[in-house]
């Protein structure tokens, strides 16, 4: 308890937190990603992935909690650490002061950071609380959508594929998701090297391939994650989505709501 | 070569402080700048008036006692070198030069461009002793160390002191220099009795000074007149997490010997 404490209280204990939950959120960003990622394969897939997600508890809620807990320690370490470096320039320089090769991204962290933060509460009341009142369809085309009625006809299960689908067909949603994950690919271009700075998992031999590995995968990781919405508004699954409205499974799914413009 | 000077003049800590024009005297481009400096201090003073406070002593590079954010850096336009080192030939004829002090909350500052630098001091003093027979000089190469880590260690001794890290950081953060001051011991044998005990102090008294954390943007390797490296800061962070798993030592009991 005391070491822990020490920890806390110490700013290179701080970037140990922010370093080992960072690196816990990434594992998470890449699983989730894989796991999306399947919006690619037939529906029948994504959905089925989602069932067993959805049905298995035991899986599912210490995952929760273990990530709501290393984003609630990144976050307040974040923050603390934040208010700490602002409080040591009380005076800032009165004429402009040249960033000396730091980065736009290693300058923004915060900034880049809560703005992620704030996507992932939206995105959470999207898709997994599906909330109907944030998917955007009442405010742009006046009709409700309900996100929970969505069933596949064969099997039963939630429909995760029509509500991706139709989630990302709203423009300003696509639009916040990839400003967001854009931010994310930042964010990690410069955190997921700094994780192993911050450990003191670095040398002279290994800094140049770190450094680059950092960059390539955050941008795998944006162009990963960007696939999806990308490939919605160019169409993929508009058909499908028209076939689950005929089937007559779902529910709150109107015509005028769904029709792709032609 | 003449210049103009933008110049941070400030009374002391408690006064407002201002930037104020002065055109420089003609000056020879192969002087360096605080002797430049010096020449518009001795325009200033044959006017009557107040002359420019800088820090300055050596004057070869070697004694980290100049600072100076000069044209939003520390140390001045180039690389790897200190203010002292730093030549109006660098400047063009007729520039506006901007001069301020480093600022820091751990910096408070004295008087227009000096500022108190004894946080570095105390953070030095922490580290307390070395664990060497004292006496005569040693054999040579009686202690073995290998050639690779001597010159590591020789990287990190060359740390001057002067708090350009701080200034250029946007944290205000010293770990450059902290980093360096726990390195070129902890990569020596003479330094290993100690090691993670003077790692614990050092930090625990950069925070206990008010600087800020490492957000590793690279602006202290980047101004660093001794182009410190920031391998040096991750060394720190690894012994700093050994010595905080070690924890502290055992207390001896009572009685002794």
């Amino acid at each position: 308890m005391k070491l822990l404490l020490q920890i806390w209280r110490s700013s290179l204990g701080k970037k140990y937190v922010m370093a080992l939950t960072g690196g816990a959120l990434l594992l998470f960003v890449l699983g989730h990603m894989a796991g999306n990622l399947q919006f690619f394969l037939p529906p029948t897939y994504i959905n089925a992935y989602g069932h067993f997600l959805q049905t298995t508890p035991e899986l599912l809620w210490p995952s929760r909690i273990g990530l709501l807990a290393m984003v609630g320690l990144h976050i307040s370490a974040a923050i603390s650490l934040t208010v700490a470096n602002r409080a040591a320039r009380p005076t800032r320089y009165a004429g402009a002061i040249s960033s000396q090769g730091a980065t736009l991204a290693a300058r923004t962290m915060i900034w880049s950071g809560l703005v992620v933060a704030s996507f992932i509460v939206y995105h959470l009341l999207h898709y997994t609380l599906t909330l109907p009142q944030v998917n955007g369809y009442q405010v742009f085309t006046g009709q409700s959508m309900d996100f929970d009625g969505l069933v596949e006809p064969k099997t039963g299960y939630h429909d995760i594929f029509a509500m991706i689908v139709l989630g990302f067909r709203i423009p300003v949603v696509s639009g916040f998701y990839l400003l967001s994950v854009g931010l994310l690919s930042i964010h990690l271009g410069h955190g997921v090297a700094s994780m192993f700075q911050s450990l003191g998992l670095r040398s002279h031999v290994w800094w140049p391939r770190i450094a680059t590995s950092a960059r390539v995968l955050s941008v795998v990781i944006f162009l990963g994650y960007a696939a999806i919405p990308v490939s919605v508004l160019l169409g993929r699954g508009s058909d499908y989505v028209n076939d689950v409205r005929t089937s007559g499974k779902s529910v709150h799914l109107s015509p005028s709501s769904l029709s792709p413009s032609k | 070569m003449k210049v103009q000077l933008k110049v941070w003049r400030q009374k002391n800590r408690n006064s407002p402080g201002k930037f104020v024009t002065y055109d420089s005297p003609d000056l020879n481009p192969n002087m360096s700048f605080l002797e430049m400096l010096d020449v518009v201090n001795e325009s200033l003073a044959s006017k009557s008036e107040d002359p420019i406070a800088f820090d300055h002593d050596c004057r070869e590079g070697i004694c980290g006692t100049c600072s100076l954010v000069i044209d939003g850096k520390p140390h001045g336009p180039h690389k790897g070198v200190a203010t002292c080192q730093t030549y109006m030939r660098s400047f063009k004829e007729g520039d506006q030069i901007v001069i301020e002090p480093f600022r820091a909350r751990a910096f408070p500052l004295v008087k227009d461009l000096v500022v108190d630098r004894k946080a570095f001091d105390r953070i030095q003093q922490k580290g307390g002793f070395i664990s060497v027979r004292t006496g005569s000089a040693p054999d040579a190469n009686s202690i073995p160390v290998p050639k690779e880590n001597a010159d590591l260690a020789m990287d990190a001794a060359q740390c001057i002191g002067c708090g350009a890290c701080v200034a250029a950081c946007k944290n205000a953060s010293a770990m450059l220099f902290v980093s360096a001051k726990v390195s070129h011991l902890g990569l020596l044998p003479q330094g290993q009795p100690e090691r993670h005990r003077r790692v614990k102090a050092m930090v625990d008294q950069m925070d206990e000074e008010g600087f800020g954390a490492c957000t590793v943007t690279g602006s202290c390797e980047a101004v660093c007149p001794k182009s410190i490296s920031l391998d040096f800061i991750a060394r720190m962070n690894r012994d700093y997490l050994v010595a905080l798993a070690k924890g502290d030592p055992k207390k001896p009991a009572a009685g002794g010997a």
